[in-house]
């Protein structure tokens, strides 16, 4: 299937070392509790102060997991557009993030590479600090567009390979 | 090795076999696809414009990231009784080391088949290791990491999640 969509972004203008653009997002406890339940999380760490405070000994409810990807997989296609598709993604949280931080999304292109199947892709560091610290670490392997009629969509099989 | 590292044969019996394999409670549906948008404000057309969706992948999908969305069950449900957890075999873990607290350390994923809508799932749950005790920020706890292995109703592959998870007590408990 090729595509009808233009690119809004394309594997050659790549390079390593490129950083995406950042994003800042300020959390309230909406912004975790939408996410907690958006992703059926029903865990009370996500939703219930005093169970966060009393049973986690965190200082109140947190981001949960599913919606931290949530929001890298945003973060990411953001940048390449609906073309962009995801095939890894993994993370460490080293310190919650809480209502009252200021997230500060940032990545880096770290390696370019073609697969044998013809397949292009970017390998992306990441990260979410608050007040410069990095909360969330993380890594991503994204597949981008080699020419305006290739769609990383329609790989099917052997012709992909995350 | 200590001899409180050692692990109870149960434990010990669970790890590189597949448990719980489970279907999605109900077919996958947009609602929840514009519900993890909102969440995160992601304006990304493809989950929005089904035009769009049906011209680049030929269906509706639903962002690769919700794979584990799709098998945490309803909160409460007709006949269920007491809580009903996703990811059983963490919970098991939980019970039989006698750490009652947890928090997940590290995640990773990779996504094949698109999820489309409509489409009825099935994982299973594979305790890949556990590790020795450790003290931490949190408590003295464990390590450990449990894959989720995802397939469709045609037995495509579309994704498996790694889960590590450090499993502790607090120093009161």
């Amino acid at each position: 299937m090729s595509t009808t969509c233009t690119p809004q972004l394309l594997f050659g203008e790549l390079k390593v070392g490129d950083r995406l653009p950042a994003l800042r997002h300020q959390v309230t406890a909406t912004t975790v509790v939408l996410g907690a339940l958006a992703s059926r999380d029903w865990r009370p760490m996500h939703h219930d102060k005093e169970f966060a405070v009393n049973r986690n000994g965190t200082p109140d409810i947190f981001i949960n997991t599913p919606n931290n990807a949530a929001w890298f997989e945003r973060y990411i296609t953001d940048w390449t557009g609906p073309l962009g598709r995801l095939g890894r993604l993994s993370f460490q949280m080293k310190t919650p993030v809480f209502p009252g931080d200021e997230m500060l999304f940032g990545a880096e292109i770290k390696a370019l590479s073609t697969d044998d199947a013809g397949c292009h892709w970017a390998d992306l560091e990441l990260s979410i600090s608050v007040d410069g610290q990095p909360r969330t670490v993380g890594k991503a392997r994204v597949a981008i567009p080699g020419e305006p009629s290739d769609n990383p969509w329609s790989r099917k099989g052997a012709r992909w390979k995350p | 090795m200590s001899a409180a590292d050692t692990l109870p044969d149960a434990v010990r019996n669970m790890i590189d076999t597949p448990l719980y394999e489970e279907r999605t409670e109900f077919p996958i549906e947009i609602g929840y696809v514009y519900n993890t948008c909102a969440a995160v404000e992601n304006g990304n057309p493809l989950y929005w414009d089904e035009e769009l969706a049906r011209t680049l992948v030929g269906k509706r999908i639903a962002p690769p990231t919700m794979l584990s969305v799709w098998f945490r069950p309803h909160y409460w449900a007709p006949g269920a009784s007491g809580e009903r957890k996703a990811l059983q075999a963490h919970f098991d873990l939980k019970d039989l080391l006698g750490l009652p607290e947890a928090v997940v350390a590290s995640n990773e994923a990779s996504f094949g088949e698109p999820v489309a809508m409509g489409d009825v799932l099935t994982t299973c749950q594979i305790v890949r290791s556990v590790g020795p005790f450790k003290k931490t920020r949190l408590g003295t706890g464990r390590f450990w990491t449990v894959d989720v292995r995802t397939t469709n109703q045609n037995g495509d592959w579309v994704g498996t999640e790694s889960y590590t998870f450090l499993g502790y007590g607090r120093p009161e408990q």
